[in-house]
This record gives C-alpha cells, sequence and structure tokens, in this order.
C-alpha cells in the first residue's frame, strides 16, 4: 500500500486498514529476523538518526537493529551527548539535525509533543519513540503484533492494562491501539496513578485487581516508577506489590490461556512477580522479537512512501 | 465657560451622535451633534461616526522593563496600550530586579516619561514581599511613596498565609489594594493546562480549577476577618466564581478580574489538531471548559467579575517555540482586548454596560486612578474606534513585542484609529 503519512506520532493518526498493513509488512520482515543472515538491502543508503534525549535501552537498540537489518545508516544521538545538555533549544537541535539530511529521526523525549514538535519542522519522517506521558506509538504496535502472530485476530478480546497509567505513553497509545482492533479495554491502577479524565478514556476503570482480572486475555504490567512513592503517590512498594501486583493466583482468575505482556524493564517482585514473568504464557520476550519487525515496518513504510523503493 | 481647544465631531457614543468639548486635556461637555456648530480657533477632529471610548485601564500587564527588554520594554509596552485603546496601564513587579525598591519604581515611572511624555500613563504594582519570595515583607511604604498603586507578588503566590495576612494588614495603611494571585502554591503548580479530558489524552501535568478556588477561599476568609478589600487577580474559573459570589453577597470586601483570553478561548483550543501542545495557549492561570468560558462572561456581566484586565505577557517567540512543558506561560493582550471583548458585545453576549464598568469605571475606582466618564472636568482621555474594521492578528499587525498569542492568524474586528490623552492626540 502506499504510505500516506510523513510521520508516526500516535497510533491515533492510523486507520484500522493501517494499522494491519503495518503487521502485514512485520510478518514479511519477521521472517528476515530468522534467517542466518538477517540483513536484506531495502533501505541501503538511507539515514536514520536515533535521538533519544530520555535513557533507553531496549527501544533504542530495538529501532538501530531494525534499521540495520534494512541497510540503513544508524546514527545516535543522546541527550548526554548532544547540545540539549549544553542548553540548546529543542528547534536548534530539530534544525541541526535537519541540516545533515537523515531520512528518518526517531525521537525519544521526557516532554510530551516533543515528536509533535519535531514533525513540524522537519522535512524527513519522524517517529515518535515516546514522547512524555503521551504517546509510544511502535511499542503499541508491536504489542498489537503480537498478540496478532499469537491470535490472528485480537476482535473481542478484553485487555487489562494494570498499574501506573497517569504517567504512561505505553497506557494511553494501548487503549487506542486495543479499540481500533475491536478489542475490550480495561484498566487498572489505584487512583493516585490513573489520570484524572479517566472515564472519558474508552476503557472500563478498576481500582480492584482481583474484579478487574477476572476473564481477562491478556494481561499487560505497566512498570512502576520506583520514585512515585516519593511522590507521594504510594505508600511504599510493598503495598503496592501486594495490592497490584500480578502474581500466579490472578492468572487463575483470568481466562485459561491468559497471555501476560510487559513492556519492560521489568521490577520483579514489584508489578509483576517472577514466576508470571516466566511463566509459559509469558510473551515478554515475543514482545522484544516483535518490536524488531514492527519497527522495521515502521521504518520502511516511513522511509519509502514516496515510491522511491 | 473654559476657552474650548479641541472639538471631536459626529462621533458614535451609546447609539447618539455626538459632539466631545474638551479644554485644558479636560472633558467640557459631551453633547449631542450638532449639522452646524461655531468651533471657533478650536482644532476640530472629524469622526465620520466612528465608535467614542474612554480610554480604559489595564489594572494587570507585565511590560518587563527592567530585565527583560528583549520580550517588552515600556516603550514598546506603552504603544501597545495606546494602539489597544489604554489610557491607564498598571505593570506587575515581576521584572529583574523585582519592583521591590523605590530606586526601581523611579526608574519605571522616569522611562515611561521620557518613552512618551504625554503616552499612557504607567502605574507601577510594587511587590508584595522581597524579591518576590514570599519570606519578608516588601517597603511597600517606600515604593507607595513612589508611586506604586498597589501591590501584589503576582506569578509567584505568596506560601505562607500569616505572610500574606500581615502583608494585606501592612498595605492598608497606605490605603494600597493587594492583588492575589490566586493558586495554591502545592496543587498542579504552574502547569499551563487545565487539569481534565484534554490534559489526560496529550499527558501533560496539569492544573485543577480547584488549586485556583482553594486559594479564592483563603483570601476571602481573609478578607472578611480583616476587613480589608483584597483583589483577585485572573479569575477563571466557576467554583472560584460562586466563592466571589457568596461573599460579595454577605458584604466581603473583595474585588475580582478576569483576562479577555478566559471569555473567548477555552482548553478545547488545544485539543484541535492543529493546535495540539500549541505553547501560545499555556496560561496561568490555564484556559478552563466551555462551561467556566461562560460563566466568566456571565460573571462580568452581572459584576461577580469586577473588572477585565489583559494580564499582557509578552514572551520572545524562541521562548514559546520548545516543548509545552518547557515554555512559560502567557499571552500577550494589550493589542487584542479590545477587539476581542467588543465583538463580544456585538454579538450579544456581553452587555455594553459591563464592557465600560469592566474596562473604565471600575479598574479606576479600585485603584484610584484618573476616570474618563464624558463628564465635566473629566480627563480628556479617549479614543475613536472603527468596529467593523476587519484585521488579522500577525506580526505585522501587533504593536506589542510579544507575539506570544493563540489568536495569531486569527481576523478579529475592530481597530482604533486615533487617541486622545488629556486632550491630545497620542495616535
Amino acid at each position: 500500500m502506499k504510505w500516506r503519512h510523513k510521520d508516526l506520532l500516535d497510533v491515533s493518526q492510523l486507520s484500522q486498514s493501517e494499522v494491519m498493513a503495518i503487521f502485514e509488512t512485520a510478518a514479511r520482515f519477521q521472517e528476515i529476523n530468522e534467517r542466518p543472515v538477517k540483513k536484506v538491502p531495502t533501505l541501503r543508503g538511507r539515514s536514520v538518526v536515533l535521538f533519544f534525549a530520555e535513557p533507553s535501552t531496549r527501544t533504542k537498540t530495538s529501532f538501530d537493529v531494525a534499521g540495520k537489518r534494512l541497510s540503513a545508516d544508524t546514527f545516535s544521538l543522546a541527550k548526554s551527548s548532544s547540545s540539549l545538555q549544553k542548553g540548546e533549544t529543542l528547534k536548534d537541535t530539530a534544525l541541526t539535525l535537519q541540516a545533515m539530511a537523515p531520512d528518518a529521526i526517531v525521537i525519544r523525549h521526557w516532554c510530551s509533543g516533543a515528536a509533535r514538535f519535531m514533525a513540524d519542522r522537519l522535512d524527513c519522517a519522524v517517529i515518535n519513540a515516546g514522547d512524555g506521558r503521551h504517546a509510544h506509538p511502535t511499542q503499541a504496535l508491536l504489542d498489537g503484533f503480537t498478540l496478532h502472530q499469537e491470535w490472528g485476530d485480537v476482535a473481542g478480546r478484553t485487555v487489562l492494562i494494570l498499574g501506573d497509567i497517569a504517567h504512561s505513553r505505553v497506557a494511553r497509545s494501548n487503549v487506542h491501539l486495543f479499540n481500533k482492533l475491536g478489542a475490550k479495554v480495561r484498566l487498572c491502577g489505584p487512583r493516585t496513578l490513573l489520570p484524572p479524565a479517566v472515564k472519558s478514556w474508552p476503557a472500563t476503570v478498576y481500582s480492584d485487581l482481583d474484579e478487574a482480572v477476572k476473564g481477562v486475555d491478556v494481561v499487560m504490567c505497566l512498570r512502576l516508577q520506583l520514585e512515585r512513592q516519593h511522590d507521594g503517590l504510594l505508600p511504599d512498594l510493598r503495598e503496592y506489590a501486594r495490592t497490584y501486583g500480578l502474581s500466579a493466583r490472578h492468572l487463575e482468575m483470568a481466562a485459561p490461556d491468559v497471555r501476560i505482556m510487559h513492556p519492560g524493564p521489568l521490577n520483579r517482585g514489584v508489578e509483576i512477580s517472577s514466576d508470571v514473568a516466566d511463566c509459559a504464557q509469558s510473551l515478554i520476550l515475543d514482545q522484544v522479537a516483535s518490536g524488531v519487525a514492527t519497527r522495521m515496518a515502521v521504518l520502511f513504510l516511513h522511509m519509502t512512501r514516496k515510491g522511491e523503493e | 465657560m473654559a476657552k474650548i481647544d479641541l472639538v471631536v465631531r459626529r462621533a458614535k457614543w451609546q447609539g447618539r451622535d455626538v459632539d466631545v468639548f474638551v479644554s485644558k486635556g479636560r472633558i467640557v461637555e459631551l453633547a449631542d451633534s450638532k449639522a452646524e456648530l461655531d468651533t471657533g480657533d478650536a482644532r476640530v477632529e472629524e469622526a465620520f461616526g466612528l465608535q467614542l471610548m474612554p480610554s480604559m485601564t489595564d489594572a494587570h500587564t507585565h511590560l518587563r522593563e527592567p530585565g527583560f527588554e528583549y520580550k517588552e520594554d515600556i516603550e514598546s509596552g506603552l504603544r501597545a496600550a495606546a494602539w489597544g485603546g489604554f489610557g491607564n496601564i498598571m505593570c506587575m513587579a515581576n521584572t529583574r530586579p523585582v519592583n521591590d525598591t523605590d530606586s526601581v519604581t523611579d526608574f519605571m515611572l522616569d522611562k515611561a516619561r521620557k518613552a512618551w511624555p504625554n503616552g499612557p500613563r504607567l502605574y507601577p504594582i510594587g511587590a508584595l514581599t522581597k524579591g518576590l519570595k514570599g519570606e519578608e515583607l516588601a517597603p511597600m511604604a517606600e515604593l507607595a511613596r513612589a508611586g506604586c498603586v498597589a501591590f501584589s507578588n503576582d506569578g509567584v503566590p505568596v506560601k505562607s498565609t500569616e505572610l500574606f495576612r500581615r502583608a494585606v494588614e501592612y498595605s492598608s495603611d497606605w490605603g494600597k489594594p493587594v492583588i492575589d494571585h490566586c493558586e495554591d502554591p502545592y496543587l498542579g503548580v504552574a502547569a499551563g493546562i487545565n487539569e481534565g479530558e484534554v490534559s489526560s489524552r496529550l499527558g501533560l501535568p496539569a492544573q485543577p480549577d480547584v488549586a485556583e478556588a482553594l486559594q479564592v477561599a483563603r483570601d476571602i476568609l481573609l478578607a472578611e476577618y480583616l476587613d480589608i478589600p483584597i483583589h483577585l487577580a485572573h479569575i477563571s474559573c466557576i467554583k472560584s466564581l460562586d466563592l466571589i459570589r457568596a461573599a460579595k453577597e454577605r458584604g466581603v470586601k473583595v474585588t475580582a478580574e478576569t483576562a479577555p483570553h478566559y471569555l473567548i478561548l477555552t482548553e478545547n483550543f488545544l485539543e484541535r489538531e492543529e493546535n495540539e501542545y500549541d505553547t501560545n495557549a499555556k496560561v496561568n492561570p490555564p484556559l478552563r471548559t466551555e462551561a467556566d468560558r461562560l460563566a466568566m462572561i456571565q460573571a462580568v456581566n452581572d459584576g461577580t467579575i469586577d473588572i477585565l484586565a489583559t494580564d499582557h505577557a509578552p514572551h520572545a517567540n524562541y521562548e514559546k517555540e520548545t516543548e509545552f512543558d518547557v515554555a512559560p506561560c502567557g499571552i500577550t493582550g494589550l493589542d487584542t482586548a479590545l477587539s476581542v471583548t467588543w465583538e463580544l458585545v456585538q454579538d450579544g453576549a456581553l452587555a455594553e454596560e459591563a464592557f465600560f464598568r469592566a474596562w473604565v469605571t471600575r479598574p479606576c475606582e479600585i485603584f484610584d486612578l484618573p476616570m474618563n466618564r464624558f463628564q465635566p472636568g473629566d480627563p480628556a482621555d479617549f479614543f475613536l474606534f472603527d468596529p467593523d474594521e476587519e484585521w488579522t492578528v500577525s506580526a505585522e499587525t501587533l504593536h506589542s513585542k510579544g507575539r506570544n498569542t493563540p489568536l495569531l492568524g486569527s481576523v478579529r474586528k475592530g481597530r482604533v484609529k486615533t487617541h486622545f490623552l488629556r486632550g491630545k492626540k497620542i495616535v
């Protein structure tokens, strides 16, 4: 299909058929990842800047691997090594990067709207790799793709997103994505970790995990930022783990073939017990593998959209 | 009868065609226009049916000088005021250095005199606490003697209620009102967007309306207990209005203002795709809901809100062209205030009487400033306004250095054509 978007800022901009196109493209690239020589010349001569103004290991590595497997040249820029550290404005960073004529910029930034800010000022494709609390579209796409690989179709399934919804760009993007795919979404967490207007979201909200987990097909745990306790949002981690930590007991209340997901990195024993993280139904490592294929698809579609394939 | 030195002919005032007679900078008479009139050797200004308006007073503006002249200086601020229809402007103390000594006040007044001797009158507002730090009272007697007409910690709420109480008491000795920036200092501080559906979707730290209302409640209780007036700055939400209305009904001496942007814009501005994360709409207190907006208009009409004030907060383009979290709060307002509020009058939303009270008479009463109601002896401060002239808000049409307004690119109606102060034409 001819890709119409210059940038990927949030999944809300994608139609259902576009999401499916990404899944289909990712499925083709997934096959490359299983070959002995995991590299194709698709994006040879193209360059991708990985601009991560916030720490990241797995997302950055995943994009890096995705770009390299398509033969793109990838360049990393972190806040610590960029001029943002010296007080340069994001606009000047954007213009500086632009002058180097990359074909795509993958950006992670601690401020909501930063990817949009870059996209408005740059001619090249801008891929949002997480902006503040706002959106993390490739995470949502890889989560959807993982389940799509598992089941073929997620319509009619029930997904529970558990934990710190308020500060989570993963939750925001996944709520959009799973609704778009026809799944039902539940959210569960203490009131202090739910967004103030969560009732307006297309999801059912729970504060009792035992209630929330009943009959669900997927539990998606979110990483707890350990400093939330010091922000006055939680009494302590022990209480959080005992009240909102996913344990084997909860799996018995869910659907028989419930799947477990987590965007990582994990706090074992806090938002998820260690045995659940490693159980047979856990898709956590499948998510990582799907991440590379999904990001290959995203880079491919955005960098060849003008029919320059 | 005094010798008439200026006659403004055939202006529109409250539905009538009138002539204005001026002598030595003061109004002599406002009379129904006559077809034939012997004006002697007086200067005659033909209004051709333009709308006549008494000069307005802005009780809340940030002129940025000294310290931040790149955002606005006293001269550019006065120019924007004159073209915006303002004859009096009160400037806040959050300059660098802060206006907490008479030398800073003297500097401001001196700059205004030199920049434009006959321009809009500048009335500095002194700091309520030294350095706006909320730790020690500012020398309010010294500041009052130097020419400050009120005191405020605007932009930095005083955390200590004890200190705030003492500041209100001390300032009352000098007959100068305290203007309070109503914001609970621990709840959604300076977030720039209302806490609600839009902020939740955009993932932005937000400020709930109760953060304002909590401080409004504190101030009302203190004003009542001390029996000293307190003026509440830039009110933005229904919760505050309910508290103010009830307080006024039982006789508490509080007065309140709101800014034009709360009458015409809501948080939904930031929800439109083309405006997502538009830092020009980042303001403190934040733009609220449609229900709040409608309630604010009603409150200006019924007098719960005493006055309109711009909260003119100019910033340099590069400061606003950044991430939403990083950008400073504020909207430039002197240039657009008249147009947008008169549009509300034209639309029938705002009563004409309320418009005059909120922009002309009440601010002068509250802060004891010269006022023109076209009564004999009033200062001849007025302007002629074309309510039908359309203009586009842009870098070319704004007189302020600040271009930071969410109205950029929009077409407004109404332009000042001529402005007289003390009987002298200034624009």
